[in-house]
């Protein structure tokens, strides 16, 4: 996985709550068998005036004049700024590999579905949740302050804005080892092996039943 | 010491490991796959030179992406017409035959949306940590499951180690005492509860429901509760094992039998909260104030009772509200003070993981027995869950039924509930939908989606608009 430890980007807002996966990255594309590739669609419907068809090239599609990622003082944003319940809905994690893909490394928002948080975290991408009150700070600083960056330092959990405030946010711990170290999580389950197969030795006396019906 | 809840005892029943970080892992007993979600996992196992760690906990079934017409479903997958689904079938079925995955192909007795024949063929089964690529899984934790949806990074993890890293939820009991008027439904039920906590109500919550409502409700109506339970925000929505959920799985395909069977059964009469247990939330409804619920607006909270009256955004005293409300309205072309039964219906769908299932098949057919569809209505479909549900379907002659109605009767699939396959909404087409979101273009981009029961949504194919399908069931044909 990506490592994640320090980063300072431009941020944009999507000043929206209930933002979901069917919004961040439409159905249609949900088809391909690949993880990437799918930055070009993210918020599809939002960002373009066409109904957008995988595997079309979307550089000659007309944008969306009225959607944030479409102003050109955000074009190189990096960190995302959303509202509550941000990835409601569907699980796909195309929708974390979309934004990934577009160039996100953040989201900050007063609040995420789970398991968009889930998925989030498990591709290097870092959610952020911090109270309403800052978020709407840091909303009202992204209007009025063209080119408005913020840093992130997931070693200390802190976002610090351009005057130095810093906020502190939340992360579990092995949650933020992954990222810190860019850990093999599946490697490192493995390293458990005995104490799964030890389990499964116990589970297969108390519910036999579970084992070995679909074949 | 306190009680345990249902999800507390599932939880303890299936940790392998706690690990010091605060991280968990818990051993997972069914894993299903789709097309969908799973083609970066098995990809991912490829790479890594990995392969599954036991095969007889995964089951797999296309169905998101398939075609539910009859001619292009008996055509097989190398006919399907898009490419990129085509490929998205045929790669789970390589993937399958690889890694040697139980699977339903396309056309196979037994295929159906993963959570109608993971039930119905007793592959999830009571007690059981189940997980799948999808947000809906919750429903198999109407039999007292610990289950919910994945991402496909923990799909590819779960067939790596039959394991997912995780961290334990909170626990909300949900009750709904009293008794359901005739004519309301489980589906109202689960509307009205979105409508009472909202769509992030239940985030971070494993939800328990539990009260008089449940007790007399099928085990089906109980799947239909549950599955919703993601738009509440929960990932967990359960119901405790009782003589219902029992006599369900008696003599299903995977079920166990003989002494197996008794020794089973006895282990699930257990999977109960304690009387003692202490829940972090407590939501209470009562049965018999819940009408049919009906969706106006984006978000499955905002729905109201048939009844009702869709909300004017002038009235709203919170901004961000009303701002949602003025969204909301100008994208479903509805207005402010609107009676529900006047909103236009143009096309109709029943079918989904949360309605599709015989109960809600017989429901929508004796609506529309011995009636016509609205002359306005442009399509009508009814796509049965499972080709289990379709075969009964068939030999209870609901079919005839719905064909003599002016409905199509469809080939198994998610359909148009996630507008995956062909069957889409044209911009700015309503539907009256038994399936679960009714996001932004979820049914296809600009259509609009109201979400109801049924027998709601096979009145309002009469009726060419909403209408409580009480009128039909109290006024003689």
């Amino acid at each position: 996985m990506k490592t994640f430890t320090l980063h300072k980007g431009l941020v944009v807002g999507i000043d929206r709550p209930n933002i979901d996966t069917d919004m961040i990255i439409p159905k249609q594309f949900l088809k391909s068998i690949k993880r990437s590739g799918f930055g070009q669609n993210l918020f599809d419907e939002l960002r373009y005036m066409d109904e957008g068809k995988p595997g079309v090239d979307c550089k000659s599609r007309i944008l969306r004049d009225d959607f944030p990622l479409n102003y050109p003082r955000y074009t190189s944003a990096s960190i995302l700024l959303a509202q509550e319940n941000f990835g409601c809905g569907s699980s796909r994690e195309h929708a974390p590999w979309a934004l990934e893909d577009y160039g996100f490394r953040v989201i900050i928002a007063p609040s995420f579905a789970d398991i968009f948080f889930t998925n989030c975290l498990k591709n290097g991408l870092l959610p952020i949740v911090l109270s309403k009150k800052i978020v709407k700070y840091i909303f009202d600083q992204v209007e009025i302050t063209e080119g408005y960056q913020l840093s992130v330092d997931l070693q200390k959990q802190v976002v610090i804005t351009p005057s130095s405030d810093e906020f502190f946010f939340d992360i579990d711990e092995f949650s933020k080892r992954a990222l810190l170290e860019g850990l093999d999580e599946i490697g490192l389950t493995l390293k458990e092996s005995d104490l799964i197969c030890a389990y499964e030795v116990e589970h297969m006396k108390n519910a036999p039943w579970i084992f070995g019906a679909i074949k | 010491m306190t009680g345990k809840t249902l999800y507390d005892k599932l939880w303890q029943s299936h940790l392998v490991s706690q690990r010091e970080d605060g991280s968990a892992l818990l051993y997972i007993d069914r894993h299903i796959l789709h097309e969908v979600t799973s083609p970066q996992a098995f990809e991912g196992l490829r790479l890594a030179g990995r392969k599954p760690w036991r095969l007889d906990m995964n089951l797999a079934t296309p169905d998101h992406n398939i075609s539910t017409d009859s001619d292009e479903r008996a055509a097989g997958v190398d006919a399907i017409p898009d490419e990129t689904s085509r490929i998205q079938v045929k790669t789970l079925d390589d993937n399958c035959d690889y890694f040697g995955v139980r699977e339903f192909k396309m056309n196979e007795m037994g295929q159906g949306i993963v959570h109608v024949m993971g039930p119905e063929l007793g592959a999830s089964l009571p007690g059981m940590t189940v997980v799948c690529g999808d947000s809906h899984t919750a429903t198999h934790g109407a039999f007292g499951c610990l289950a919910h949806g994945i991402g496909t990074s923990e799909v590819e993890h779960v067939l790596a180690t039959q394991c997912l890293v995780t961290k334990k939820m909170k626990n909300m009991l949900i009750t709904v005492d009293g008794s359901l008027g005739s004519g309301v439904t489980p589906k109202d039920v689960v509307l009205a509860i979105i409508g009472k906590i909202g769509t992030a109500g239940g985030t971070g919550y494993a939800l328990e429901f539990a009260g008089q409502v449940f007790s007399d409700m099928s085990i089906e109506g109980r799947m239909t509760v549950c599955n919703m339970a993601i738009e509440a925000g929960a990932r967990v929505g359960m119901v405790a094992v009782d003589s219902k959920t029992v006599e369900y799985f008696k003599d299903r395909q995977f079920a166990p039998t003989g002494d197996t069977w008794t020794k089973a059964v006895s282990h699930w009469n257990l999977l109960q909260s304690d009387k003692d247990a202490i829940f972090d939330a407590t939501v209470k409804l009562d049965g018999a104030d819940i009408a049919p619920q009906v969706t106006w607006g984006t978000s499955p909270e905002m729905v109201l009772p048939v009844d009702g009256v869709i909300p004017d955004p002038n009235d709203e005293k919170d901004p961000q509200k009303r701002q949602a409300i003025i969204q909301a309205l100008s994208y479903m072309g509805l207005k402010g003070g609107t009676l529900i039964t006047d909103i236009p219906i143009d096309i109709v769908f029943i079918g989904s993981c949360t309605n599709s299932r015989i109960e809600d098949m017989r429901a929508a057919a004796s609506i529309v027995k011995g009636r016509k569809i609205a002359s306005t209505i442009k399509h009508a479909l009814v796509v049965p869950g499972s080709q289990m549900v379709k075969a009964q379907a068939e030999a209870e002659g609901l079919d005839k039924i719905f064909m003599d109605s002016g409905m199509d009767w469809r080939e198994p699939g998610c359909s148009m509930c996630l507008a995956m396959n062909a069957d889409k909404l044209a911009p700015g087409e309503h539907c009256a939908s038994t399936s679960n979101r009714n996001f932004e273009g979820r049914q296809g981009s600009g259509g609009r989606t109201h979400l109801l029961s049924p027998s709601m949504a096979a009145a309002a194919a009469i009726a060419g608009h909403i209408i409580d399908a009480r009128f039909y069931t109290e006024t003689a044909q």
